[in-house]
């Protein structure tokens, strides 16, 4: 983007920090672009006539008398059918050598969707997961992150599941981001054949880190456009949201602004709901679903961004290497889909809700014996039998590499149930047990 | 002449206007721009100064923009006609807006002004009247609302015309008031009221004692609310806060539900209007959404709104509370009405408090509890609002301002316990944390003895010692191990776990377990008790395990039957052979 003919150039900047500067300029909008010294930059404060911009790629080697001209518009995105299979920057430039996209431009970071006019979501994202679809079910227009350390396969798992999601559009928004992910998730979906399903909007860890707080807004802009206009059923994978939280923290400390919990800025929460909350069902069918990663420290949930992401989203995931059975497994106890209950026998079969339960239930059972097997307690025999139990349980369904049907699941879930358990034992509804319970050959 | 203004600055939701004339604090504003009006609320005042807070998106705002000041706080419009209704914070009504995203600056009238309503007058001309008192009454889904003066009225006030029995509009002129100086005022059925502002109409607010009945056993028996009373419920992220307000706005016995949806999750709100209409109010047998208000302000609605919506709902509240009605109003999250204020604090730049909170969060949690209460009106009818607050506490850790503060206001405390939720014990109300003060209030004995029955509240403590010993008992044997206590420890342990799976815990999924009356809660607690009373006899501990298994399981059963049901009895049937296979005395 560069000036055009006829816009006032102003070459005075009165104040510079490392992410922002200042100048005096009249007739200027809030979240309005400019373009200073050829770099980006959007309007953050205006106090009178003093005009603060908050450079995207840094301050760096910007001298005091920089062309600064306004835009006069804010980041926008130009949407089409175009967009489909291409790479774009945190601007929504073409990384991929083609030609820039022809479209109706809109203003990215659009206004909410009514709430009366929202659907409730219904539809189930089937990923063949057992860990997920059984457990932690997913339904279109959610929005749900893994919970992961940075040492976890979570953008493996993430694509296996956007491969195996059937999604209309799968939008990938990449914060911070190596390099060698990136072209992981490309050489994945270009593998599966999925790169016309592709809309890919990136910022690596070589991108400056302010740039990528437009990345999330670009890549639902493009989302709301497949969604509304062509009701399309959008995935969007946004990883990771906390390198996006810390370039929230790094703007706002450069804008003196009092800090709150872990450096983070205090409107954290209603930062990330608006992102998050674009997921959404619409009554005439598209859907924006967001999965979505947020890295943790050594596992701690109570860190700002987890936590405030814990109270936006609905519900999320864990992994964890079960040593027993040496696989990467979802956590049972503290995974959470908050809108399994609208598919769980409902769009599956009817014994679902129960048998989860259930399954969990008699895995924490095991979770005790075991402490009190590494406490040197002597086992009783139902505690041998839950140990064996979560064994299998953990190997044939909570394991990342499973692929089986929501039937399957249970079927096998059941197996389990009748091989070391009475009826009594798992605390189920007399007639699921009637119906279900495996029939002695 | 209104007093007018011309932007000087922005900073997100903040605008600061330069102004040529009067303007009071709190008062509304409206910002012209590009077309739009966005409303704002005057937060500071510093010389020919004003910062407002917009409750719209700021975007493309520039310096020069006219602003007009509307001479009086943020109101509400308040009349029949709001039941079933779906309000943003700010009381417009969303379902009159136009597309599918809201759009900035669109503002929609609460009220339908071309309805008519049935009005049956309650007074005569000639009556002496003074505030609030009810002149008539129109049908609203099967509810009687009345139709008041003017909560505002100064002095006494003779009803010089009432409009007769007949077919009206809200706008419609039905009383004409006439003063000793022989002043008059026409009244119509609406009335505005500033939301910042108690609705202080009534005589005299003594100490609730009613029981409000939730039908959720662990709140019901165990830590009961009452009709008037407060409450809250902190806990961290997926304990079950939502399912437990939504259980208690399903099934509490109100006459008028009020749900304030405060930066939380839009899908929730959905699932509210989803399934509302199609529920059944099991106290009337009439839809829930009949009697339902929701006041929605999700998390990625403007912030400064998220605020108003907390007191947008209270004025609405009030407002029935003045007609005689039962209200219970929930709000899910008060944490995130507190944070928006933090986030206002933030850019004025005031010196923070606690955890960056603004200094005076605990003043303004305290007033707002203190706008519930049960009431006695000035006609000798009593109304109440019931208020159950939800607070999401950073890090799930509850020694956080908003908590601390709300707990010394709040009487009922719902701690939701992670460790609960981690083992699906839901709902997750943490048995020996939590707590209702109304149990230690002797008109709520009075009460509960005339109604449920005499050494109801004994058996309560009774559970409650119970629960704290078995919890104690299990710290024990993860100490010394199954072996290393006694067989009666064991005995007691599993007494407390058939406790917590036959009353606490409860399936807010099944059509059956979801709600429990009363009565059926008596039930099950002189059953249990009965067990827990028993002696056994047991040769070891696998045995106690084993056998309770079997208990808490005919028990479970129990639960999901249908009261009093074939089933019902049966399972009962198989509990009382069972325990006397056991029992020794």
């Amino acid at each position: 983007m560069s000036a055009q003919a006829f816009q006032k150039i102003y070459t005075k900047i009165s104040q510079i920090t490392k992410a922002t500067c200042s100048l005096n300029a009249t007739g200027v909008g809030y979240d309005e672009l400019a373009v200073i010294d050829g770099r980006l930059a959007q309007v953050v404060k205006i106090a009178g006539n003093q005009v603060t911009l908050q450079v995207f790629r840094g301050t760096n080697g910007i001298p005091t008398n920089a062309e600064v001209v306004f835009l006069g518009k804010a980041p926008s995105l130009k949407v089409s059918d175009e967009l489909a299979g291409r790479f774009f920057n945190a601007y929504g430039d073409p990384i991929d050598g083609g030609a820039p996209i022809e479209g109706q431009e809109v203003e990215i970071g659009g206004p909410s969707v009514n709430p009366v006019r929202r659907k409730q979501p219904s539809e189930l994202i089937a990923t063949g997961i057992a860990g997920i679809d059984l457990n932690n079910t997913l339904v279109s227009g959610q929005k749900i992150p893994f919970f992961a350390d940075p040492d976890q396969p979570f953008n493996q798992v993430m694509a296996t599941v956007a491969m195996r999601a059937k999604a209309d559009k799968i939008i990938l928004g990449g914060m911070g981001m190596t390099n060698d992910d990136y072209l992981y998730f490309k050489n994945v979906f270009s593998a599966a054949g999925a790169l016309d399903r592709i809309v890919s909007f990136m910022n690596t860890t070589e991108d400056p880190a302010v740039e990528r707080l437009l990345v999330p807004d670009m890549a639902l802009t493009a989302a709301e456009y497949f969604a509304v206009q062509k009701n399309e059923k959008v995935l969007v994978l946004l990883s990771d949201m906390t390198s996006y939280a810390d370039a929230l923290a790094i703007v706002s400390n450069r804008m003196d602004q009092i800090p709150s919990k872990d450096s983070m800025p205090g409107s954290l929460y209603s930062d990330l709901a608006k992102i998050y909350e674009k997921a959404v069902q619409f009554p005439t069918g598209g859907s924006i679903t967001i999965i979505a990663v947020t890295t943790l420290s050594g596992g701690d949930i109570t860190h700002a961004v987890p936590d405030n992401t814990g109270y936006i989203t609905e519900g999320q995931l864990f992994l964890r290497r079960d040593s027993d059975v040496g696989k990467v497994i979802v956590d049972p106890f503290r995974s959470l889909s908050r809108l399994k209950q609208l598919v769980n026998g409902k769009k599956t079969r009817k014994d679902h809700p129960q048998v989860m339960n259930a399954a969990v239930r008699l895995y924490a059972d095991a979770a005790n014996a075991k402490t009190k097997l590494e406490n040197g307690f002597d086992l009783t025999d139902y505690d041998e039998r839950t140990l064996s139990f979560a064994k299998d349980y953990s190997e044939k369904l909570l394991a990342i590499d499973v692929n089986l049907d929501t039937t399957e699941m249970l079927d096998v879930t059941w197996g389990l149930f009748a091989k070391y358990f009475t009826p009594q034992e798992v605390n189920i509804k007399a007639e699921i047990i009637d119906t279900y319970w495996p029939k002695e050959k | 002449m209104a007093t007018k203004g011309v932007v000087n600055g922005v900073i997100a939701n903040m605008v600061t206007l330069k102004v040529d004339g009067p303007v009071s604090q709190n008062e509304i504003c409206y910002i012209e721009t590009g077309g739009d009006k966005l409303m704002s609320e005057v937060i500071k005042v510093v010389g020919d100064s004003v910062y407002v807070q917009v409750f719209e998106s700021t975007r493309g705002l520039k310096v020069g923009a006219p602003a007009e000041f509307a001479g009086h706080m943020l109101e509400v419009t308040l009349g029949p006609g709001m039941l079933s209704h779906n309000y943003d914070g700010l009381q417009n009504d969303l379902d009159k807006m136009t597309g599918v995203f809201l759009k900035r600056g669109q503002y929609t009238y609460p009220l339908d002004n071309d309805k008519l309503w049935h009005f049956v007058p309650l007074c005569k001309a000639g009556d002496k009247v003074a505030h609030s008192a009810w002149l008539g009454e129109v049908e609203e889904n099967f509810q009687k609302l009345k139709i008041m003066t003017p909560f505002t009225l100064q002095g006494e006030w003779t009803i010089k015309s009432i409009a007769g029995e007949g077919d009206y509009r809200v706008i419609d002129n039905i009383a004409v008031l006439e003063n000793d100086k022989g002043e008059t005022m026409d009244l119509n059925m609406i009335q505005k009221w500033p939301v910042k502002i108690p609705m202080v109409n009534y005589a005299v607010k003594p100490r609730p004692f009613k029981l409000l009945e939730t039908g959720v056993r662990s709140i019901d028996t165990l830590n009961p609310i009452v009709e008037g009373g407060t409450g809250f419920i902190p806990g961290p992220f997926g304990t079950g806060k939502t399912v437990l307000q939504h259980a208690i706005s399903k099934q509490a016995e109100a006459d008028i539900v009020i749900i304030a949806a405060c930066g939380e999750r839009a899908n929730e709100v959905v699932e509210i209007f989803t399934e509302f209409p199609e529920l059944d109010d099991p106290h009337t047998g009439r839809k829930l959404m009949e009697r339902t208000i929701i006041i929605a302000n999700t998390s990625n609605m403007p912030v400064a709104a998220r605020e108003a919506s907390v007191y947008t709902a209270m004025s609405i509240a009030e407002y029935y509370r003045s007609m005689g009605l039962k209200v219970l109003l929930m709000a899910d999250s008060t944490s995130r009405w507190a944070q928006a204020l933090r986030e206002m604090s933030n850019r004025m730049e005031e010196l923070p408090g606690p955890d960056a909170f603004p200094m005076d969060i605990s003043s303004i949690i305290a007033n707002f509890y203190g706008r519930a209460g049960y009431v006695e009106l000035n006609n000798g009818k009593t109304g109440s609002i019931t208020f159950i607050g939800t607070v999401s506490p950073a890090g799930g850790n509850l020694k956080e301002p908003v908590t601390e503060n709300t707990k010394k206001v709040a009487r009922c405390f719902y701690a939701l316990e992670q460790e609960r939720a981690d083992k699906k014990r839901y709902p997750a109300i943490n048995p020996i944390d939590s707590y209702s003060k109304y149990l230690d209030y002797p008109e709520f004995d009075e009460y509960i003895q005339e109604h449920i029955n005499g050494d109801w509240i004994d058996k309560v403590n009774e559970l409650k010692t119970r629960l704290l010993r078995g919890k104690e008992i299990a710290e024990q044997i993860n100490i010394l191990g199954d072996d290393g206590v006694p067989v009666d420890y064991h005995i007691t342990f599993w007494k407390s776990e058939l406790i917590d799976y036959a009353i606490l815990q409860q399936d807010a999924f099944d059509d059956v377990d979801a709600v429990t009356p009363l009565r059926r809660q008596e039930t099950i607690v002189n059953r249990v008790i009965d067990i827990c009373r028993a002696e056994f006899k047991f040769e070891g501990f696998l045995e106690v395990i084993d056998y309770f298994k079997k208990l808490i399981n005919v028990c479970k059963q129990i639960n999901y039957c249908e009261f009093e049901s074939d089933n019902y009895n049966k399972y009962n049937k198989e509990l009382d052979a069972l325990v006397m296979e056991r029992k020794i005395s």
